[in-house]
């Protein structure tokens, strides 16, 4: 399966619904190499088994995001920090 | 459903009556989920067309193997009722009142959110130059064709498979020379949107920071090949 990118802009409402607030234009922190985007200009790919959000710059997983029927299930190890 | 607007033989503008709705921002966009009788549920994201006050509206381009836009562009009648979820985004957005120039770079569909952009502008009286470089395949692909020339707003098409005879605009990919004769001088600090696919986004892109843009001032929303 071809691998689609997309930025951050396709999970914002995804993240509106979990979290009830925009976070496409929240700045966020990479664990990885500590650069500092907002969310939508994050590299996102949604074929995964889930979503997965990778820092633009050293293409660390930031985010991960797995829905099931009745439970969501968000990793957020490598996002150091997210400003609101 | 309230209404539906053909645009060209692929593209549909749906006007939504939907039930506790805030106003959106220019550039924002909504999701739309279906569920089956199964309870299988698609969700795609689109656009919003309308400008800020408006009516809201989307407008979306029918991918044939798509599970969500074929049912939009060909199925959906007036009084249909589905779920939509927004609006959603808080980083591609103008809100009309900055005083830069304003550069739009539109792909295809892509143009759904400057659109927007460029009615707002229309709509509010807006004095900040605007410019919209709008590359689609063929004259017959244009969304908003006759609209755009009436919104105050420059526009420069380029059609990169099949130019009409006699076709003297652009007629190729946007590459580094066409980005240098169309946008804003960098001196201008401009602020730009970009809105295509993946590979459109990025070309724009990195042509107008070789044109010496600041990413910065550069705005971008990606969209996938599947709806």
């Amino acid at each position: 399966m071809e691998t689609r990118v997309l930025d951050g802009n396709a999970v914002g409402g995804l993240l509106l619904e979990l979290f009830g607030v925009e976070l496409t234009a929240a700045p966020c922190v990479c664990s990885g190499c500590g650069a500092r985007e907002q969310l939508a200009c994050l590299d996102v790919y949604l074929d995964c088994p889930g979503v997965v959000v990778r820092c633009r710059h050293c293409s660390d997983v930031m985010i991960a995001i797995v829905r099931g029927p009745e439970r969501t299930w968000i990793d957020l190890r490598g996002t150091r920090g997210l400003e609101l | 459903m309230a209404s539906i607007r053909a645009e060209t033989p692929r593209v549909r503008t749906l006007v939504l009556d939907a039930d506790g709705w805030s106003d959106h921002r220019a550039g924002q966009h909504l999701d739309v989920r279906l569920t089956a009788e199964d309870g299988y549920q698609a969700e795609r994201s689109y656009s919003i067309a309308s400008a800020p006050g408006e009516p809201l509206a989307i407008t979306v381009e029918r991918l044939e193997d798509g599970e969500v836009s074929p049912y939009l562009v060909d199925e959906v009648r007036d009084g249909d009722r589905f779920e939509v979820r927004g609006p959603i985004g808080g980083y591609f957005v103008w809100n009309g009142d900055e005083p830069e120039p304003v550069l739009l770079v539109a792909g295809g569909s892509g143009v759904v959110p400057l659109a927007a952009m460029a009615r707002q502008r229309a709509r509010a009286g807006a004095t900040a130059p605007m410019r919209l470089l709008y590359s689609s395949r063929s004259w017959e692909d244009v969304i908003y064709r006759d609209e755009l020339e009436t919104l105050g707003v420059e526009v420069v098409h380029t059609l990169t498979r099949e130019p009409p005879p006699g076709w003297d605009g652009y007629a190729r990919r946007i590459d580094d020379e066409l980005l240098r004769d169309v946008a804003f001088p960098a001196s201008e600090g401009p602020r730009v949107y970009v809105c295509g696919s993946t590979r459109f986004v990025d070309a724009a892109a990195d042509g107008l920071v070789r044109l010496g843009y600041d990413p910065l001032w550069i705005r971008t929303e990606r969209f996938g090949a599947t709806g």
